[in-house]
């Protein structure tokens, strides 16, 4: 029966995503043409390319790394100083390629530390990462010739030959070297996954015992796939180099990797495009967020509290999740769920931000006055009134989020089963 | 000399089912002396054993007598304290799991050892790809490597799971998934096949189809496998390998075991003498 089954499908949903893929990163643009939104937009591609390339270890090979700044770290700053010698006329490469000199270096970085790395798996691997990246961060601060000490290494990305015109002078012009850049390398990302070594790499994260036992050496496994990581890595990092004109020790430090990791984690690590996601999340908070409130780290480090116990597969998780559910039929059932359940939260973000923001206002603004406004209310952060009245706000939505979520869990199991039941009967026809 | 030994070969090579008549110059898998110790407690201590090839061997023996010990220190999970084991002539003690893999060695696993969120096809794919010459290669794509494609699809034919083609491991039944463990284990066509306890945790009908299963997927490989049930192993095996206290101290046709007195003493009197009455 199974021999019968031989023709390989042309397989047109995967042209219509890539194709969407490239429209968007060739449009996005010109949707957005305010100079901040380019600016994003190219960080996002960069910080795209790191996070599926950081995916490539902790969803694809279960290698939990807390170092992964060090490979996209090492990379920008290779670029740069390759850059610098493009300006002084001691290198004759057009700026396009700088990039690839970066992932060149991130691969040559792995290849030497990841040999140590990738010896032990699990929480030795964690631990190994965490201690090389202190280490490399370390010596940024000694080796201030290549890591340019306090004030980091900056160049001038207008130099060499001219390539019909394009100088990357222009934002614009940089964004969509970058497009470039990100299109091709998710392509590749993606390609990596359906190969012998990306299938036997999904292995060693499920059952690295096992693969011993079918003839692979888990540990050569581990160390390729940390290679072929480092070197996109590299690559994102020769990018950023490009895009800032400058490298500072910080592109190599544990907060670094530490972002990598949690956006990662938020996008979803299970699913390829989950990164994606996680690398678009990324920017808007570091640019938005953050100019929004002044706690903006303490809310980032609540949602991903929250994701890790109640949603651990990330947000492509949930969408792929209630995509099954629409793809039976079934979503309509949850529109009011998730109505009220979005306005419950925001009721409990309402309260608990009240407190959070009064709180900074004391610490940071004490000299301005105990006054300040909140969602067009205005506060009062020594007054008892105002604290009183959050604290019932955040209750009230907790207890009505609580009653809605039971409703919603109900609802979800049910639809489940019945999934499953027109699963059987599509089965019997 | 020489065209007498090849002739043996080709023999070997042409009529695997008489393969008990024909005389094999080598064995396919031996152990010298083998002794393991865990700190100052010996489990192993001594063993011996030859075991041709094509020969399927039933290892039998009380709880703690070190059948799983053993098995661990042929497939390379454990170093042998002293002594040999050689797989077709060659040393193969002190070396890892996938090197012994590679030389044509393979195991399963009492308790089982799948890759639960791989599917049943992907989870046979990844037991080929290596022998078939795919090594770490990231400039194929799977879906075009043909060969690989259909002996994963040919595996999942013989071990009767064609229909859970797609389904994750860890989705699979109890028995669906010890039917794939056995399929990892001779996916990459590997001549001398361990299986621990494949039945381990089924039931009388299960073991039944089972051990069909186990005889069809092993023709012309040399077989050896730990069971408790005794009916099994009559069943199943050519030889039989009584184990106690870390020595082998039978090896011999089943008959020839059930006769033996110093097994009788050791260990399967009363258990015999209850498969015999109950007409084995």
């Amino acid at each position: 029966m199974s021999a019968v089954y031989k023709f390989k499908p042309y397989n047109v949903g995967r042209w219509v995503i890539w194709s969407l893929f490239a429209l968007v990163l060739i449009a996005a643009p010109l949707v957005f043409t305010s100079n901040l939104s380019t600016t994003m937009l190219a960080q996002m591609g960069i910080a795209i390319i790191a996070c599926l390339s950081y995916n490539m270890l902790l969803g694809q090979g279960g290698m939990l790394s807390f170092g992964h700044a060090v490979y996209t770290g090492l990379g920008s700053y290779m670029a740069i100083h390759a850059l610098n010698a493009i300006s002084g006329g001691k290198l004759n490469i057009p700026v396009s390629l700088l990039p690839i000199i970066g992932g060149v270096a991130g691969m040559g970085f792995a290849i030497l530390l990841g040999y140590v790395t990738t010896r032990k798996s699990g929480t030795p691997f964690a631990m190994i990462t965490m201690g090389v990246a202190e280490l490399v961060f370390a010596m940024s601060l000694m080796f201030s010739e290549f890591f340019g000490g306090e004030a980091g290494v900056s160049g001038n990305r207008v130099a060499g030959e001219t390539f019909f015109g394009i100088t990357y002078g222009p934002q614009i012009q940089v964004y969509y070297l970058i497009a470039a850049y990100t299109f091709v390398c998710v392509a590749l990302m993606f390609a990596f996954t359906q190969t012998p070594l990306g299938r036997i790499l999904n292995a060693v994260r499920d059952n690295p015992e096992r693969v011993e036992f079918v003839g692979y050496n888990t540990q050569m496994v581990r160390y390729i796939a940390f290679i072929v990581a480092g070197f996109f890595a590299g690559v994102s990092g020769g990018l950023a180099a490009l895009n800032f004109e400058i490298v500072t020790s910080e592109v190599v430090s544990a907060h670094r990797s530490g972002a990598y990791l949690l956006f990662t984690f938020l996008g979803g690590a299970t699913f390829f495009f989950g990164p994606i996601l996680g690398g678009v999340l990324m920017v808007l908070a570091f640019v938005l967020l953050s100019e929004l409130t002044k706690a903006w780290l303490l809310y980032l480090g609540l949602v991903f509290l929250f994701m890790v116990m109640y949603a651990p597969g990330g947000v492509s998780s949930l969408i792929m999740m209630n995509l099954r559910v629409a793809s039976f039929g079934f979503l309509r059932r949850f529109w009011a769920s998730y109505l009220a359940l979005a306005g419950t939260a925001f009721v409990i973000l309402a309260g608990a931000g009240a407190m959070i923001e009064m709180v900074y206002h004391l610490q940071l603004n004490a000299a301005l006055g105990d006054e300040l406004r909140y969602m067009g209310a205005t506060l009062h952060a020594k007054g008892l009134n105002s604290w009183v009245g959050a604290i019932f706000v955040m209750l009230t939505g907790l207890g009505l989020f609580e009653l809605t979520r039971r409703v919603f869990l109900q609802d979800w199991s049910d639809v489940q089963v019945d999934i499953e039941k027109e699963i059987k009967r599509r089965e019997a026809l | 000399m020489n065209s007498v030994a090849s002739n043996a070969i080709n023999q070997s090579g042409e009529g695997q089912k008489s393969m008990n008549n024909v005389v094999e110059a080598g064995c396919a898998l031996e152990l010298r002396d083998l002794r393991k110790s865990f700190g100052k407690t010996e489990i192993i201590r001594g063993a011996n054993l030859a075991v041709k090839a094509g020969e399927r061997v039933g290892i039998i023996g009380p709880n703690g007598a070190g059948k799983s010990t053993l098995f661990n220190l042929i497939s390379g999970r454990f170093e042998p304290t002293s002594g040999d084991v050689l797989l077709n002539g060659h040393r193969i003690n002190g070396k890892k799991p996938f090197e012994i893999n590679r030389l044509g060695l393979s195991r399963s696993f009492q308790i089982t050892n799948i890759f639960p969120k791989l599917s049943v096809f992907e989870n046979l794919r990844c037991g080929v790809l290596w022998s078939l010459g795919y090594k770490y290669s990231f400039w194929h794509f799977l879906a075009d490597l043909d060969d690989a494609n259909d002996r994963a699809e040919a595996l999942m034919d013989q071990i009767h799971l064609h229909k859970k083609r797609d389904v994750l491991a860890m989705n699979l039944t109890y028995a669906e998934q010890r039917a794939l463990e056995i399929g990892i284990t001779i996916a990459g066509g590997a001549n001398v096949i361990l299986l621990d306890e494949p039945t381990a945790g089924m039931s009388k009908s299960e073991t039944k189809r089972f051990i069909e299963l186990i005889r069809e997927v092993t023709v012309g490989k040399t077989l050896l496998t730990v069971e408790h049930d005794m009916g099994v192993v009559f069943g199943l095996a050519d030889k039989i390998a009584v184990v106690v206290y870390g020595e082998v101290i039978a090896f011999d046709t089943p008959e020839a075991v059930r006769a033996n007195a110093r097994v009788q003493e050791a260990y399967l009197g009363s258990v015999l003498a209850d498969a015999q009455a109950a007409g084995h």
